[in-house]
């Protein structure tokens, strides 16, 4: 039985996630996107346009080498459900890419990447 | 523990039942957000609605058919039945005042429905192509307002393609995109009888002919939204940062029936402004020559993004196979 409620639970997670609404789009992120900036950043910012699905929503930061430079996983903050974030390794000079994909609450994935780059070292 | 793997096989056939709904959306292609142009059908299979779309302008004359204002006010509505595969249907109301003081006429135009299949997408390349048949329900308007009394036939394909994927150096054309359509427009009857009185009083039987058209056309745009988002914030104010400059082309091709090489059509340059649960769009209407006509007119349109408005009914496939 407590089965069947854990399989309820879930279904009512999934299908009843349509409580608010709108596609979740990159509003702005610092670093900015497409940005230089002189001193490494010590974390990614990104806010949408949406309140974010936490649990389906990730955001990495690659190097040009693909290689992974965020501490990870992402963090989400409640009290700004838009907003994604996550910390990152001591970076060197270089270009980064940043990837994310987010859930939005009203169940439509988007997703996307842009670059920023740094011309000093930490 | 009968009922546990029961439950397990529920909750995994339950979830496997939902995910595809969130992978589903309107115009979207990997990045690129394709929005719903004006003049062009739309590549993509969505759940939306247009209304209205506004239309005003100056058509000539042909033979005894003197120049006229046209005013048409138009809706769109469309549903997906699955994922990737939507029936359209479309109405219009045409007023039409004559230039030499004949009585205006005004009423619906003909019913129009087409069955649309999205069978290719790819979110790398930012690429859909569509196929599309639509049926243009002849006799369902009223014929002084316009409506032809035969059916006419569309089949098409269409496509979209986000310009996401060019190289470093070309980045600040990856917001540009294009979308368009080659279409058959096929009329049910190759010609209609029409009976005029001729000055002595005598009945004359005529032919109109209808012809089969080459119908065509793209649009051509730079989203910038595309350019905050994933290029380069420019910092651009809000407002600004959601519009969507665009050019669309669109030709028609008369190709038999004494109609061949008589060549009619647009160029609308024009924006479009995304919001998150509607656009707006305002196109010019440039007649490309005298035949289609020699004043600009003005098109607008608003657009509401049902799978956005009502996710969870209106606005899901009614099938989400």
């Amino acid at each position: 039985m407590r089965g069947l409620g854990a399989a309820a639970a879930l279904t009512a997670l999934l299908l009843g996630a349509g409580v608010a609404w709108g596609h979740a789009f990159l509003e702005r992120a610092e670093p900015r996107v497409g940005s230089t900036v002189k001193s490494p950043p010590s974390q990614v910012r990104a806010w949408f346009t949406q309140d974010l699905e936490p649990a389906f929503s990730t955001l990495e930061v690659v190097n040009e080498r693909g290689e992974r430079v965020d501490r990870g996983p992402a963090q989400f903050d409640a009290a700004s459900p838009t907003l994604l974030q996550v910390p990152l390794r001591p970076l060197g000079p270089g270009t980064y890419r940043v990837k994310w994909r987010v859930l939005s609450v009203d169940t439509h994935v988007t997703e996307g990447d842009f670059t920023f780059r740094i011309t000093g070292a930490p | 523990m009968a009922s546990r793997y029961l439950a397990a096989a529920l909750a995994a056939a339950l979830a496997l039942c939902a995910w595809p709904a969130l992978a589903s959306a309107h115009g979207l292609a990997g990045k690129r957000f394709f929005p719903s142009t004006l003049t062009i059908d739309d590549p993509f299979v969505s759940d939306e609605l247009s209304l209205p779309t506004f239309l005003h302008i100056k058509q000539p004359g042909e033979g005894d058919v003197p120049p006229s204002q046209i005013t048409n006010i138009s809706g769109e509505f469309s549903k997906r039945i699955f994922p990737d595969l939507g029936l359209t249907l479309a109405g219009e109301w045409n007023l039409l005042d004559p230039a030499d003081n004949r009585r205006t006429e005004s009423g619906f135009g003909n019913l129009e429905m087409t069955l649309k299949y999205q069978f290719f997408t790819s979110a790398v390349h930012e690429t859909i192509v569509s196929a599309a048949f639509g049926w243009e329900a002849g006799g369902t308007g009223r014929k002084k307002a316009g409506a032809e009394s035969f059916d006419v036939f569309k089949p098409a394909i269409l496509f979209g393609k986000g310009m996401g994927d060019l190289p470093e150096a070309l980045r600040w054309l990856r917001p540009a995109a294009v979308t368009g359509l080659v279409e058959g427009v096929l009329p049910g009857r190759s010609g209609n009888k029409t009976f005029t009185l001729n000055d002595d009083g005598d009945l004359e039987v005529g032919i109109e002919k209808n012809p089969n058209v080459f119908h065509w056309g793209f649009a051509v745009m730079y989203s910038l939204p595309y350019l905050q988002s994933f290029v380069k914030d420019v910092g651009l104010p809000a407002v600004i940062n959601r519009l969507i400059p665009l050019v669309e082309i669109d030709i028609n091709n008369p190709l038999d029936r004494g109609f061949a090489g008589k060549t009619a059509g647009t160029v609308n340059p024009g924006i479009i402004w995304t919001g998150r649960y509607f656009q707006v769009g305002l196109e010019a209407v440039v007649p490309v020559n005298e035949r289609t006509g020699k004043s600009v007119g003005i098109r607008g349109q608003i657009h509401f993004y049902l799978d956005d408005l009502f996710p969870t009914t209106l606005g899901r496939p009614l099938f989400n196979w």
